[in-house]
């Protein structure tokens, strides 16, 4: 039996029966990993020995975690040659609960340098590959994360969105990618890009999994000064009630131009399935959708640079040698150390944050940022949740879109608004290209109403069968 | 051009990391480009709108003014790529 192959709740009842034992899971995602990920390099820091030993003395289930988040004594690298070889003195909040819970961690996943990117590709360890072809993108930033669950090397997995980062790569993967509403879940021990962004969330084979996962990582964290006094619901009940009078809204300015026709198609598809599911949708407007990608790239760039300051050489990772004063020490680290897009993000944010600049760029991005939150607002007055495309295109060629960053930029022009805003959303599977390249709806929801979202996913998906299919590989 | 080579000579230093001739090119470049396309936001009247530096409605977190246990000093310090002792150690910082 492939027991890699199955959910967590699948995976549970087996476990509860008595009918396997969490070393049998181990063992065959230990055998899956062995088999698929030289190709696909999803995982980037792993040890075989240590993860059977760990799985031996627990009896949870094993799970991957996105090389930005602080396990104590593991190698926590962001993809960045410039904290090679760190291993943080303490572990992350959601860390703590997994391992409170009796979760096995088996690893850490790769992802763009410090996530930042949208496919992936700019890991200092290398692309990871999609396992639907091996010669496109996974998606990213989390593309180790999605890359894994969606190849049945793992079971599940966490990631982080500043912009899409979870739901991007788990449309373009086929697994469903949660970013939690900003606050519900803990950061502490997330590496820091965008602080007013970031958030961890989810990537799963199903959405009854996104739910129980979600419920183990969420609740308030004195650590964390932006985590926010609320309690948790126990998402996995509410998920199965119907949708029947749920008010969904159709924003029309994410179905114009630069959508990919089969993308389309398959939306629209879906939307109607959630119609015809009792679900009432109506066209909305987010007027102000084609100002976000500007937005957040002033935005998440500057919070980046002040963020990156810390990485100078002095207390963890790399330094530079031969140097003749501490100024050129710094400099001479962070040109080494850093990667294209990381130098570029930093110049751009130190750019739009610098004397001269500040207004015309940073105070006017942040001002537009309250127009993008406001049609949520309304939009949110009158409907429950909001159905998107999650990414404009399926899965793109590795290498296609490296040279031109402004291109790369615009593949996250549906999944920037929710971080800009704060607001949940969701990527489920909903068809395929004609290229047999999954496509993912999005669905967003209201802040801390994570359990509309679920809803609506888990009812979609229960209606359909895109999100068993899994790739040959 | 939105941006000069001059002036992202002038960033990347603020920023502290260093940049070929060949990377201070080729960045212009592309931040021009990139600064062309948020240009998009002047047409916006944006004037008499309050900012979003963050979504959520909370201005001052307290937390209760306990003493508790840090991490050891060992601890701290044992990713430092150079030190002395508990001490992390740099290049002189202020002349002799």
């Amino acid at each position: 039996m492939e027991l890699n192959k199955l959910t967590a709740h699948g995976l549970k009842h087996l476990l509860d029966k008595g009918d396997i034992s969490n070393i049998d899971i181990c063992n065959d995602v230990l055998e899956a990993i062995e088999k698929k990920d030289k190709a696909l390099n999803a995982i980037v820091h792993f040890d075989k020995e240590k993860a059977i030993e760990k799985s031996k003395a627990s009896k949870g289930l094993p799970i991957f975690i996105k090389d930005n988040i602080c396990v104590k004594d593991e190698l926590t690298t962001c993809s960045s040659k410039i904290l090679s070889g760190f291993r943080p003195p303490y572990n992350a909040t959601v860390i703590e609960k997994l391992l409170k819970k009796d979760f096995v961690l088996m690893g850490k996943t790769n992802m763009d340098e410090f996530a930042f990117g949208s496919s992936t590709e700019s890991s200092c360890y290398g692309p990871t590959k999609n396992p639907w072809d091996l010669e496109r993108i996974p998606g990213g930033s989390s593309g180790g994360s999605a890359a894994c669950v969606a190849a049945d090397e793992a079971i599940f997995a966490l990631g982080s969105d500043t912009g899409g980062s979870i739901r991007q790569p788990a449309a373009l993967c086929g697994v469903v990618g949660l970013k939690p509403t900003y606050g519900r879940v803990s950061r502490y021990g997330l590496i820091a890009f965008a602080s007013s962004l970031d958030q961890i969330g989810t990537l799963t084979k199903d959405v009854e999994d996104a739910a129980l996962l979600l419920k183990t990582i969420s609740g308030h964290d004195a650590m964390d000064s932006t985590s926010v006094p609320v309690s948790t619901p126990d998402y996995s009940l509410k998920i199965k009630d119907s949708i029947k009078g749920l008010r969904i809204g159709v924003p029309q300015e994410y179905f114009g131009q630069g959508l990919d026709s089969d993308v389309k198609d398959s939306v629209l598809k879906a939307i109607d399935k959630i119609g015809q599911l009792g679900a009432k949708c109506e066209k909305v407007s987010l007027p102000h959708t084609e100002y976000a990608v500007a937005v957040y790239y002033i935005v998440a760039t500057a919070e980046a640079s002040s963020n990156l300051a810390r990485f100078d050489g002095v207390q963890y990772g790399l330094r530079a040698k031969d140097v003749k004063s501490i100024e050129e020490m710094y400099k001479k680290t962070r040109a080494l150390g850093f990667g294209d897009e990381a130098k570029r993000r930093i110049i751009l944010g130190t750019f739009a944050l610098s004397s001269g600049y500040y207004d015309a760029y940073y105070l006017r991005a942040l001002r537009v940022r309250t127009l993008i939150k406001k049609d949520f607002d309304e939009a949110f007055a009158k409907f429950d949740a909001i159905l998107t495309p999650t990414s404009p295109t399926p899965a793109f060629k590795i290498g296609e879109k490296t040279q031109d960053p402004l291109t790369m930029y615009l593949s996250d022009i549906f999944t920037i608004s929710a971080n800009l805003a704060g607001i949940p959303g969701v990527s489920i599977p909903c068809g395929f290209t004609k290229e047999n390249l999954p496509v993912g709806l999005q669905i967003l929801g209201k802040p801390f109403d994570e359990e509309t979202i679920l809803k609506v996913a888990y009812n979609y998906e229960q209606a359909t069968e895109w999100h068993k299919k899994r790739p040959d590989l | 051009m939105a941006i000069t080579k001059d002036t992202v000579r002038y960033v990347a230093n603020l920023a502290r990391v260093e940049l070929s001739e060949k990377e201070l090119e080729h960045f212009t470049g592309q931040l021009d480009r990139i600064l062309e396309y948020v240009h998009k936001l002047k047409g916006l009247e944006v004037k008499e709108l309050a900012p979003t530096s963050h979504v959520l409605d909370i201005k001052n977190v307290y937390r209760d003014d306990i003493i508790k246990e840090s991490l050891p000093a060992s601890e701290v310090i044992k990713n430092s790529p150079d030190r002395e002792g508990d001490l992390f150690k740099v290049k002189n910082i202020i002349e002799a």
